[in-house]
């Protein structure tokens, strides 16, 4: 390891330390917090129950749909988008204001439409992810430079072809961070969602510990969130690293 | 295994690529005035011929390059390559090698250079076959796994060409294939050229700002004008078939070049605006 990331793991494992030291003490009541240790065992416990195997599978395959989704309906769009510029220019404003509309406001009309069932969750995360995906899709074709479509001319390819053998895999690396961030709004909006209105998934049963007061299993839910969630962004990145070495100039 | 093209050996009074009248004018926009880039132009380049252009910066060249590639349309007049007309498509059979940087960063060199066969769907044991041929021709054959953003300047121009050989052009076009690299590069890659340009018996022209370039590796030589683009004079150099870098040091490499400069200075001191010095 290098020297950056010792020091990086000396200071989460010194946190982690003191928040322990800072409840043990009593310093920070338990009411408020238990101890990081206590969180790791009320998590092995409660894995080892399967109680929550429903939910935790609820969960991953509606953030999965949600990112499945949002990738297709994302990429898709942006590149006919890209490829027309005059409808672009109409929806300019929108690309701009859209993270400025609280997404979950719109929740109460998903369950009309939808119903109680898994779909009003996956709109949610799918709403989210899906403008990330459309403006980095063009972001990436934008760069695309001319002398490469020029060659694509040389070569006597059609636009669909163009699209699909010269400029998607030139802006992969942009789609890429679209894909990224899919994926943190997925997890973000599939999990909020499951707060509010549904009877199932690690998001309800994380509201439904709370409103029993059971700190250790709420902890311990709220711990398996985090690891999944590191998990997967680490292993996107290094996956990401690898796909940009050979790119890098 | 060869390169060479179905292309007919050069017979004297046959004429490969005809241009006629040719001119490109870009219309005018809202507060922009139409632009006459280039022509008149009448040009015949005779099969296996090696024609250079050279001419002040903003002359044209590339324009005249992307209307005979196909790339842009004529404005008037009328280009036709192998008796068939060229305006605004590329014609099978022509090969265009550009200045910029156009090798795919998401390919290795392998898959680079195989791209144009896969594209025409050539079957994978012929793709094998040529790729390799074309690797080793180019001197790439250390690199075939490489990624382009591992190579050089000009060993990424060398993929370029690679995969523009492997089509088997019969005319191949080149936008100033060396301009970004450096002397002793540009050296070494014009007798790739003509090594090249004798083994697939391809007609070739190339556009450059190197008056050396020009004179040591063409047969004619045309002089442009200032815009819009139009030939001052065609200078043939009668260098023989057999040819290489050495003959910069002929004596009549030196009167050639100095000819064309002399064509070109008065041309080049006009498109800088010093009519006076000029004249």
């Amino acid at each position: 390891m290098t020297r950056v990331g010792l020091l990086r793991l000396a200071v989460i494992v010194g946190a982690v330390v003191a928040l322990e030291l800072l409840i043990r003490t009593g310093i920070v009541p338990r009411f408020t917090i238990i101890p990081p240790s206590e969180m790791a065992t009320a998590l092995v416990g409660v894995l080892a129950s399967g109680k929550f195997k429903i939910d935790i599978t609820v969960t991953l395959s509606n953030v999965a749909m949600a990112i499945a989704s949002s990738m297709i309906v994302g990429v898709a769009a942006g590149t006919l988008l890209q490829g027309a510029p005059a409808v672009r220019r109409i929806f300019d404003p929108l690309f701009a204001t859209y993270y400025a509309i609280p997404m979950y406001a719109f929740y109460p009309l998903l369950i009309v439409i939808f119903g109680l069932g898994d779909m009003p969750q996956i709109c949610i995360g799918f709403l989210l992810a899906v403008m990330a995906v459309i403006i980095n899709t063009i972001n990436g074709l934008d760069r695309v430079p001319r002398v490469l479509l020029k060659a694509a001319q040389v070569h006597r390819m059609s636009v669909w072809r163009t699209a699909r053998r010269i400029r998607l895999p030139y802006a992969t690396p942009y789609i890429f961070t679209g894909f990224k961030l899919a994926v943190a709004y997925s997890f973000i909006g599939v999990i909020g969602a499951e707060f509010i209105t549904s009877s199932r998934g690690i998001g309800y049963e994380i509201a439904y510990a709370y409103n029993n007061f059971d700190n250790p299993l709420m902890y311990s839910l709220i711990l398996f969130i985090l690891v999944i969630v590191i998990s997967v962004n680490m292993s996107l990145h290094t996956w990401e690293k690898r796909l940009m070495a050979r790119r890098r100039r | 295994m060869s390169l060479a093209g179905a292309s007919p050996a050069p017979a004297s009074g046959a004429v490969h690529v005809s241009l006629r009248g040719v001119s490109r004018i870009y219309p005018g926009r809202a507060a922009q005035p139409a632009l006459h880039a280039l022509g008149p132009i009448d040009l015949d380049l005779a099969p296996g011929e090696f024609f250079a252009v050279v001419g002040p910066s903003g002359c044209g060249k590339s324009t005249l390059l992307d209307v005979m590639a196909g790339l842009a349309t004529v404005s008037a007049g009328s280009i036709t390559f192998e008796g068939r007309s060229v305006n605004g498509a590329v014609p099978d059979g022509v090969g265009v090698v550009f200045q910029e940087d156009a090798s795919f960063p998401w390919l290795t060199v392998t898959d680079n250079v195989a791209f144009g066969l896969r594209e025409i769907g050539t079957p994978e044991a012929t793709v094998k076959e040529k790729v390799s041929y074309a690797l080793n021709f180019m001197g790439l054959g250390d690199f075939t796994q490489a990624y382009p953003a591992q190579l050089s300047g000009g060993m990424r121009q060398r993929v370029c060409i690679a995969r523009t050989l492997v089509l088997e052009p019969r005319l191949i076009l080149l936008d100033e294939p060396f301009g970004a690299l450096d002397q002793q590069t540009r050296l070494l890659m014009g007798d790739e050229l003509l090594r090249l340009w004798r083994e697939t018996g391809a007609t070739v022209l190339l556009i450059t700002h190197a008056l050396d370039e020009a004179t040591m590796l063409a047969d004619r030589v045309g002089v442009m004008s200032a815009r819009p683009g139009r030939f001052l004079e065609l200078v043939k150099t009668g260098w023989p078939r057999e040819r290489d870098s050495t003959i910069v040091a002929d004596s009549r490499f030196g009167q050639l070049t100095s000819r064309i400069w002399t064509l070109l200075r008065a041309e080049s001191l006009r498109a800088m605006g010093h009519s006076r010095i000029a004249r």
